[in-house]
Parts: structure tokens; C-alpha cells; sequence
């Protein structure tokens, strides 16, 4: 079994240097493609500077199940202007040209499916990426996945969520390297208001089975909540909430410039921890 | 027996390569929960008893197999034999597994229960049987469904279900299986999602299967009262393709029985234009195996895995993937998969009314046209048994609009 990537991916490096600092990270995601890849070049390029710290590039699919209206639309948009997963994996090679970020893929499974697993993850690596998640995976059907994964050094990252046993959150860590992905709640990606109550207890089943570090996402979109998360977990995963900014946005000018102070508040909040009393608009 | 009653033994869920369980890890305790669940009734006689008088006194089995008399004679062709499902109550085989699965959701305790419709017929079944046993109902179903089925739509409402508009994608009954999907992994510790068809992830393309294989139950022992003898091919209609795991199922394993599933050739061969996913020998394109909501099986889609739009005239076969058991038999060759166009199954529908006094769903038509295209291949001792699935109430309009 080929472990060694675990130590020496972009993502694991940084999640060190996280743990180091004392620090809570931001995972940022973004659709690819919506509204157009050089869009997303710029996006990418604009929440690195801004300080996130890993970035989740959406792989558009047609029927994405696990996903809310926003990630949905965002999803069509990127279809429409013509996004495939080799032009993403294009994009990639692009964005290593500029930038160290670590970068994970997050798909569905089917475009892998189609493009070929040894393809896949030779193009990826070739390219730049660092880890793949695939939201309608899990540890039962990814044998081969993981071992072609690993054999170019991508880290493969499971979800794990509210609804998993004990027993398969451990099989979940057990197949994962990089970080766990922990789903707050039931239900599609998306902005909320409040996160569970139920959270901290979640979280604290997955520490005893995984000494990876663990992201925390679906409903986290405001400092408020990067807040309550810090000393919970390692990262929060900001998705739905991006996503909006880009779609509200006139120009990819105006969008990267929201994109950008909407990471800064949210990494601040990572680094200092805000009150909790901020309101939701 | 032989291996093919029993595919994979080893591995539940998979039918050869196909099937499985690919869903966000949300779903995967509750699938499991679904499994057990459905394991420990299969096995437990309170619960076979409940479902079997239920079949009886609710939904009006058995249904009769009835001898096609002018219909055969007019085609001189083989003897043909119509299993009607069309009669049972809500008007097709949907309410088997309806009945199935609602008393599942009942015996675990959730109040609640979501579905998807494409038709509209499982969604009236869904309705149905959750007006009959208490519990709540949702309904996911496409504009575009919804404006070519509005009878059934407004039988769902009067029977207390709330059926909900889907606008996204081709706004068909792939769309309406995502959002029901969205719906129960936000509801999933109070809601079951009733899948209406051999679909989806491990155990529901099994568990379907089970709760219609009393079709060819049935139709086995009624031809076999009426004709002495088996019957040599069967013929049903294939979107997800539950009506014809139903009647197929018990004839399996003699292999001297020719399955055939008919898909919708919708109006043309190329990506679009058709639903036909094992029908590339005639020329119908787009269609590898690929995952489509939570199964391995045949998809149609473009060259860089995105699912692509259907076409049929009927709307419980516009659908871009086919059950895996199906997809499996395929492979196997146990079963043979071809395709009609729109046309064609209007024609059969019209002749089908006419010759026999019945006027079948628009699905079921399917099933007879593909009987018609092949009447060269027939010698008059062969002996056939068309699901009729459904009845075509719900399509009149497209019948007054189409004939």
C-alpha cells in the first residue's frame, strides 16, 4: 500500500503548517468553468492571495445530486460555456504555472468514470492537482480508485456525515489521506444560518478513529461560523457562499475583488475568532 | 438451479459489472438500514402476509392473463396472451412496489415517505398507498411531466400528496430522481425515498424486483392453466425497466424462453432524439456504462460523462439509464433489448383499442410495437405474453393530439 503521499502533499504540508500556527484553515470552493475557466484562473489566483489555504475546484456535472440550488446553477453556467474535466484538469496545469496552493478536485464520479481511473489520475498529477473528491463514492466501490490514486500521489479525501456509523466513519478514514471531508448536516451543499448543535459530538466520534486533519463543511458561508468551528476543526469548507458572489457579480473583475474580501473576513475570523453575535446578511 | 436466478451471489447489489451503491456517505447508513430493514421482512411471514392481502384486496390481484383472440388473428403471427396490469388499481404495476415498499417505510418507522414520478402512475401508486396508510407524501415530478400528465397530477392532490414542480435539467424524471434524492438526504431520519423503479442504489434495484416478480408469478401458472405449455417469449417495456424484471424474473432460468425488453426509440437514432440504451445495434447512439443515481449501469451520455437529454413520447421511458439487472441480462444475452420509435407505439396503441377494447399507457404500446416489428421472426406455434403495464387514461391527450 502506497501511504507515503500522506506526508508530502501540498495538502499535508499545509495542514501542518495550520496545526503549527495554531490556525484554523479555509477550503475554498468554486465551480470550474462558471462562467468561463479564465474566470476561474482569476478566482483561483484572487482567494489564494487572499489567504485560503486549500482550494476545491468543482468539476461541473449535469445531474449533481448532493448538491443545492446554488452549486446547481453554478454547475449549468459551467456546462453551458463548454467545461469538460480535461479542460478543469487544463485549468490546473494553469494555475501551478503562478501558484503553490494545494488543489483538490471535487467530481462526481462519472466524468472520472468516463475519461478512464489511470487517465484520470495521470493527467491530474501530471497537471498539478493534489487530491480528489468524489461526492458519489464511497469507501465500498473505490478500490481501484484509491490504488490508482495513490500510485501518482493524489490524495484521496472521503466525506464522512452526520448519518455514519462509527463503524464507517472508521472505514471512511481508513481510505482517506489529506483530510476528512465531515458533512455538518443532512442535506445538499448550500448556505444556512445556524450550524447543528450536534456538531462537536460528530467531530469528536471522527478524532477517535483518524488522526487526519478534518474540514468542516455544507452550511458554512460566514465568519460567524468559522468562529464557532475554530478549536473544533482544522478547516472550514466555504462553497455555496463563493458560488454566490461569482453568480451576483457584473464583471469576473467585480467577482474576484468580492471573492477576495470575502476570504480575507473569513480567514481573519479563522486566525482571531469573532463573536458570535454577527448578523447573517 | 441455475446461476442466473441467483446473479453475483457473493456480492450483494451487483448484477455482473452493474448495480451497486454510488451516493453521497449521507445515504449509505440509511441504505443500509434499507437492507436490513428489507431482509427481515422478507423473511417474516406477518409481513408477506400483510402485503400479499393487500395485493389482493386493495390493489386487485391476481390480474388476468387474457387471450388477445382479434389481435392475434389480425397479426398472424404467434398466439398472444396480454397480462393485465392495466387493471389493477391507480391503473398499473406500480402499485405492487408501492405496496411493498410503504409498509417497509411503516415497519421503520418513518412517517413519511418521498417519491418520483416520470408517468405519474408511480407517483398516484405512491400516494395511494400512503393515503391508505397514513403516511405523508411527496412528489417530485418534471413541468414537462407534469404538463403532459396533468390527470395524474391531480390525482395525487386529491389524494392528500403534495406533488412539487421540478425545473431543472430536461425537467423529466431524471430531474425529478435528483431532487427527490436532494429531498431525502435532508429528511433522511424521518422520510423513506420509494424509488419507482429497479434503479438506484443497492438494495432498491433488488428490492423492487422482488415486490413485481408476482407478475410473471402469476402469468406463469395462468398460461400454463390456459395453454398446457410455457410460453415462448415474453415482451415488456423498459424505461427503468420494473414492469419487465417483474414479469421476466420467474422465467429466467429456463433458457428456452425468449425475454424481450422494448425501449423508446423516441424519433430519431441520434443523442437526443431517443431513451434506447442497449439498442446500438440499431444504430441508436450514446449509450456506456457509467453511474447515473447511485447505479453502475447503461447511460446515455455524451463522450466526457455528462448525461444526456432524452426523447420519448411517453414519459415513464424518457430516462437515460436502464435498470442494472437489465443491463446484465444484456451482457448475458438472457434478455434481448430493442427499440420502437413514437409512431410505432402510437400505431400499436391505436390497434391495440380497436381490435381488443383496450387503450394501453403509452409505455406499454412500447411493448406491443416491439411484438409487431419482429412478427417475421414468429412461427404460429410461438406463444407470447405481452405486459400490458398500464392503461392509457393518463395519455389521452397525447392520443386525442397524436391519432
Amino acid at each position: 500500500m502506497i501511504t507515503a503521499n500522506a506526508k508530502t502533499t501540498r495538502i499535508a504540508k499545509r495542514f501542518a503548517e495550520l496545526r503549527a500556527r495554531g490556525e484554523m484553515g479555509i477550503v475554498a470552493y468554486i465551480t470550474a468553468g462558471d462562467p468561463s475557466l479564465d474566470a476561474t484562473l482569476r478566482y483561483v489566483l484572487a482567494l489564494a492571495e487572499a489567504g485560503a489555504d486549500v482550494i476545491e475546484l468543482g468539476v461541473p456535472f449535469s445531474d449533481p445530486v448532493a448538491d443545492g440550488p446554488t452549486i446547481q446553477r453554478a454547475s449549468e453556467r459551467a456546462l453551458k460555456s463548454g467545461a469538460t474535466l480535461a479542460g478543469v484538469l487544463d485549468l490546473v496545469r494553469r494555475i501551478r504555472q503562478t501558484c503553490e496552493i494545494p488543489l483538490v478536485l471535487f467530481s462526481y464520479y462519472n466524468p472520472i468514470l468516463q475519461m478512464g481511473l489511470e487517465k484520470f489520475a495521470a493527467a491530474a498529477a501530471a497537471a498539478g492537482a493534489d487530491g480528489v473528491l468524489v461526492t458519489d463514492l464511497t469507501p465500498e466501490e473505490s478500490a481501484d480508485y484509491r490504488r490508482i490514486l495513490a500510485a501518482r500521489g493524489l490524495d484521496t479525501i472521503f466525506l464522512a456525515a452526520p448519518t455514519s456509523t462509527d463503524e464507517r466513519l472508521a472505514k471512511i478514514a481508513a481510505c482517506s489521506s489529506g483530510f476528512l471531508y465531515l458533512i455538518s448536516r443532512t442535506g445538499v451543499t448550500g448556505a444556512q444560518e445556524a450550524l447543528p448543535e450536534d456538531l462537536p459530538a460528530l467531530v469528536r466520534r471522527l478524532r477517535a478513529v483518524s488522526p487526519l486533519p478534518i474540514a468542516i463543511g455544507f452550511g458554512i458561508s460566514l465568519p460567524g461560523h468559522v468562529s464557532i468551528l475554530g478549536g473544533l476543526a482544522d478547516a472550514a469548507v466555504v462553497g455555496s457562499a463563493l458560488v454566490s458572489e461569482i453568480a451576483k457579480a457584473a464583471t469576473p473583475e467585480a467577482a474576484a475583488a468580492a471573492l477576495a474580501a470575502r476570504m480575507r473576513a473569513l480567514k481573519d475570523a479563522a486566525r482571531r475568532g469573532l463573536s458570535r453575535r454577527e448578523n447573517a446578511s | 438451479m441455475s446461476s442466473l436466478t441467483q446473479p453475483a451471489a457473493a456480492v450483494p447489489g451487483r448484477f455482473g459489472p452493474y448495480g451497486g451503491r454510488y451516493v453521497p456517505e449521507t445515504l449509505m447508513a440509511p441504505l443500509e438500514e434499507l437492507e436490513r430493514a428489507y431482509e427481515a421482512a422478507k423473511a417474516d411471514p406477518v409481513f408477506r402476509a400483510e402485503f400479499e392481502s393487500l395485493l389482493k384486496n386493495f390493489a386487485g390481484r391476481p390480474t388476468p392473463l387474457q387471450h388477445a383472440g382479434r389481435l392475434s388473428a389480425h397479426l398472424a403471427g404467434p398466439k398472444i396472451y396480454l397480462k393485465r396490469e392495466d387493471l389493477l388499481h391507480t391503473g398499473a404495476h406500480k402499485i405492487n412496489n408501492a405496496i411493498g415498499q410503504g409498509l417497509l417505510a411503516v415497519r421503520m418507522g418513518k412517517p413519511r415517505i418521498v417519491a418520483e414520478t416520470g408517468a405519474g402512475q408511480h407517483g398516484v401508486a405512491s400516494a395511494t398507498v400512503a393515503a391508505k396508510l397514513g403516511l405523508q407524501c411527496t412528489v417530485y415530478m418534471g413541468t414537462e411531466d407534469m404538463a403532459r400528465q396533468a390527470l395524474n397530477v391531480a390525482r395525487m392532490r386529491m389524494l392528500g400528496a403534495e406533488v412539487i414542480g421540478v425545473e431543472s435539467g430536461s425537467r423529466t424524471l431524471k430531474d425529478a430522481i435528483n431532487e427527490a434524492m436532494r429531498d431525502w438526504v435532508t429528511n433522511v431520519r424521518t422520510t423513506h425515498y420509494l424509488l419507482g423503479s429497479v434503479l438506484g442504489a443497492h438494495p432498491y434495484p433488488t428490492m423492487v424486483r422482488d415486490f413485481h416478480s408476482i407478475i410473471g408469478r402469476e402469468a406463469k401458472q395462468q398460461i400454463l392453466a390456459a395453454e398446457k405449455r410455457l410460453p415462448t417469449h415474453l415482451y415488456a417495456c423498459v424505461g427503468g425497466g420494473s414492469n419487465a424484471i417483474g414479469l421476466f424474473h420467474e422465467f429466467l432460468a429456463d433458457r428456452a424462453i425468449k425475454l424481450v425488453g422494448i425501449e423508446a426509440g423516441g424519433r430519431g437514432t441520434h443523442l437526443g432524439e431517443h431513451a434506447a440504451r442497449l439498442a446500438a445495434a440499431q444504430g441508436y447512439s450514446g449509450a456506456r456504462p457509467g453511474v447515473l443515481q447511485g447505479t453502475y449501469t447503461y447511460v446515455l451520455q455524451t463522450a466526457d460523462g455528462q448525461i444526456a437529454a432524452t426523447h420519448s413520447v411517453s414519459a415513464g421511458l424518457d430516462y437515460p439509464a436502464i435498470g442494472p439487472e437489465h443491463a446484465w441480462l444484456a451482457d448475458e444475452k438472457r434478455a434481448e433489448y430493442s427499440a420502437v420509435s413514437d409512431t410505432q407505439a402510437l400505431a400499436a396503441a391505436k390497434l391495440l383499442a380497436r381490435l381488443e377494447g383496450i387503450i394501453p399507457a403509452l409505455e406499454s404500446a412500447h411493448a406491443l410495437a416491439g411484438l409487431i416489428e419482429r412478427l417475421p421472426q414468429f412461427s404460429k406455434d410461438d406463444l407470447v405474453i405481452v405486459n400490458i403495464s398500464g392503461r392509457g387514461d393518463k395519455d389521452m391527450d397525447t392520443y386525442a393530439r397524436l391519432l
